[in-house]
C-alpha cells in the first residue's frame, strides 16, 4: 500500500498539486484521472521521488521515502517498476537488452536465468520472437508492452504507469490495460495508472482518484463514478456524446 | 555563474553512489568506440592537411638566404606540438564528440529515459556521464599524439612531394633542438581538453528540457561552450605551464 499526504508542488508561482491526501491498495489497480494538465504526471513524478514535493509526504507500505536517506530511497526505488507516458525504452539498446537492464545492474544473477526472465516476461506481455529488435523498429503498442516487460522484470512490489494506452487505438489500449490488471492481480502488487481514458476506468478502475486543477476532488470506484455528485467529475465522465445519452 | 556552480555540482554528482566496477569497465569501452575509434577519420584528414598547409605557408614566409631550411620543419614541429595537434583537434573533437554527447543526453532527457534509469534507482549522472569523462580522457591523448605524428608526417610528404624543402633538411629539422617538455605540455593540455569537452557537452545534455527543437540547441550550446573553453584553459595552461 503506498500513502500520500499533503502532498504539495509549485513550479515558480504556478501552484501544480495543492495538497493531495489518498491511498492507493495492493492487489489493486489504483487510477489517478484527470482532464490534461492537471497535474497527474507531476503528482505521479512526486510519488516516485523525480520530483521533490514542496510539502507532504509519500509512505511506500510505511516507509517514509519523501525524507529517506539516499540508501533508503535507492533501496524503495529498486522495489519500484515504471512504464513512462512515452516507453522510455533505451535506443541504444534492443530489445532483450531493455528488459534484461534493471537485472544487468540490479541483481547478481547469472546470464542464463537472466534470459530465462527476460523471455518469460515478454512471453508474459504477448511478445516473442522480438528480442533483437531496436525499439525504433517496433509499433508504439509494441513499445508498450515492451516497457511493461521491463518494469515487472524484476518483480516490483510497485508498479506505475503513466497513460499506458496514449496514442493506442481502443483495442489495444484494452489489451495493455487488461495485461496491467492482470499483472496486479498475479503478482499482488500496488499499481497506480494515470489516465484520462474512460474505458481505463470502466474496465480496471477498482479505485479511482479524480484530480481538477491540482486538488482531488473525488474518490471512490468505477462502478459509482458515474453518481458522485461532483460536477466537475461528471463534466469529464459524460465528456462524449454517447457518454451523455447513456447518463 | 549560477551555470557554473550548478556545472560543479553535476560533477560532484558523478562520483556518488555508483554502481558496480564491472559495469562501468564494458560502458567505458563501449565509449572509447563512440568517442575514440569513430574519431580516427576525421583526425586523421584534418591532421595530414594541417602539416600540409603548414609546411607551405612556412616555407612561403621564410623566404630568407639567411634562414636555413630546416628551419621550415622546426617551426612545423613546434606549432603541431603546442598547439595544432591538441588545440585545433580538440575543437574538431568538440563538434565531432561534443554534439554527439549533448545529442544523445539531451535525447534521453526529453524521451524520459533518464527518469527510467532514476527510477531504477541508478544515479543516471555517474551512470551515463562518468563513463564518456574517463573514454574521452583515454582516448583524446592518444588522438593528440596520432594527429601530431600525422600532422607531421602530413608536411613531410608535402617536401617530398613540392620540393620545397628536402626529405633530409625536414627530419634534420624535426630533431633539431628538440624539447621534450613541449610533449608533456601537449598532452597535459589534452587531458584537460578531454575533460572539458566531455563534462560541458554532458552538462549542456543532460540538463536538456522541452523537445527534440532544444536537444538541437543544447547540442550547439555545447559545442560553442566547449570551444570557448578549450580557448581560455589553452591560455591558461601556457601561462602557468611556459610563461
Ligand atoms: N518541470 C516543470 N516545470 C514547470 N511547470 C511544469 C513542469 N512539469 C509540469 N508543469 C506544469 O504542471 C502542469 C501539470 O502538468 P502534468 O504534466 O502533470 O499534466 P497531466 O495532468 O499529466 O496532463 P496530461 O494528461 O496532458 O499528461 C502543467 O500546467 C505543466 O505546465
Ligand atoms: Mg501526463
Amino acid at each position: 500500500m503506498i500513502e500520500i499526504n499533503n502532498i504539495a508542488k509549485s513550479f515558480q508561482d504556478k501552484e501544480v498539486l495543492k495538497g493531495i491526501s489518498g491511498t492507493f491498495d495492493k492487489g489493486k489497480c489504483n487510477l489517478i484521472i484527470g482532464s490534461s494538465g492537471t497535474g497527474k504526471s507531476v503528482l505521479l513524478k512526486n510519488i516516485v521521488g523525480l520530483i521533490k514535493p514542496d510539502q507532504g509526504s509519500v509512505l511506500y507500505d510505511g516507509r517514509d521515502f519523501t525524507h529517506a536517506g539516499k540508501e533508503m530511497q535507492t533501496e524503495i526505488r529498486r522495489e519500484i517498476g515504471m512504464l513512462f507516458q512515452g516507453s522510455a525504452l533505451f535506443d541504444s539498446k534492443n530489445v532483450e537488452q531493455n528488459v534484461m537492464f534493471p537485472l544487468d545492474v540490479l541483481t547478481k544473477m547469472s546470464k542464463e536465468e537472466k534470459i530465462e526472465r527476460v523471455n518469460f516476461c515478454l512471453k508474459r506481455v504477448g511478445l516473442e520472437n522480438v528480442n533483437s529488435k531496436m525499439p525504433s523498429e517496433i509499433s508504439g503498442g509494441m513499445k508498450k508492452r515492451v516497457g511493461i516487460a521491463r518494469a515487472i522484470v524484476n518483480k516490483p512490489n510497485y508498479l506505475f504507469c503513466d497513460e499506458p494506452n496514449s496514442g493506442l487505438d481502443p483495442q489495444t489500449s484494452m489489451v495493455i490495460d487488461e495485461l496491467i490488471n492482470e499483472i496486479t492481480k498475479e503478482y499482488d502488487i500496488t499499481t497506480v495508472v494515470v489516465t484520462h481514458d474512460m474505458n481505463s476506468v470502466i474496465e480496471i478502475g477498482e479505485k479511482v482518484m479524480f484530480l481538477y486543477k491540482g486538488n482531488k476532488l473525488w474518490e471512490g470506484t468505477n462502478e459509482d463514478i458515474t453518481d458522485s455528485g461532483v460536477s466537475e467529475l461528471d463534466d469529464f465522465v459524460f465528456a462524449n456524446r454517447m457518454m451523455k445519452k447513456f447518463r | 555563474m549560477k551555470s557554473l556552480g550548478k556545472f560543479l555540482l553535476f560533477t560532484g554528482q558523478l562520483f556518488v553512489r555508483r554502481e558496480s566496477f564491472s559495469t562501468y569497465v564494458s560502458l567505458v569501452i563501449d565509449e572509447c568506440i563512440k568517442v575514440g575509434y569513430n574519431s580516427l577519420f576525421i583526425v586523421t584528414i584534418v591532421s595530414v592537411f594541417m602539416g600540409a598547409v603548414t609546411t607551405i605557408q612556412t616555407a612561403y614566409n621564410l623566404v630568407s638566404p639567411f634562414i636555413p631550411d630546416y628551419v621550415i620543419s622546426l617551426v612545423v614541429r613546434d606549432m603541431t606540438v603546442l598547439e595544432l595537434a591538441p588545440t585545433i583537434i580538440a575543437i574538431v573533437y568538440a563538434g565531432k564528440v561534443g554534439s554527439n554527447i549533448a545529442g544523445e543526453l539531451g535525447t534521453m532527457r526529453i524521451t524520459e529515459q533518464i527518469d527510467a534509469l532514476e527510477v531504477m534507482g541508478i544515479n543516471s549522472t555517474s551512470y551515463l556521464v562518468l563513463p564518456k569523462i574517463i573514454a574521452s580522457m583515454l582516448m583524446y591523448p592518444m588522438l593528440v599524439v596520432l594527429s601530431g605524428f600525422l600532422c607531421i608526417y602530413g608536411g613531410y610528404l608535402t617536401s617530398l612531394a613540392t620540393g620545397i624543402i628536402s626529405g633530409h633538411d625536414y627530419i634534420y629539422g624535426i630533431r633539431y633542438e628538440f624539447i621534450e617538455f613541449n610533449i608533456a605540455f601537449a598532452l597535459i593540455k589534452a587531458f584537460a581538453f578531454a575533460f572539458l569537452v566531455a563534462s560541458i557537452s554532458a552538462y549542456k545534455g543532460y540538463f536538456t528540457t522541452g523537445g527534440a527543437l532544444e536537444v538541437g540547441k543544447s547540442s550547439t550550446a555545447a559545442v560553442t561552450n566547449s570551444c570557448i573553453a578549450i580557448l581560455l584553459a589553452d591560455y591558461l595552461l601556457a601561462q602557468l605551464l611556459l610563461g
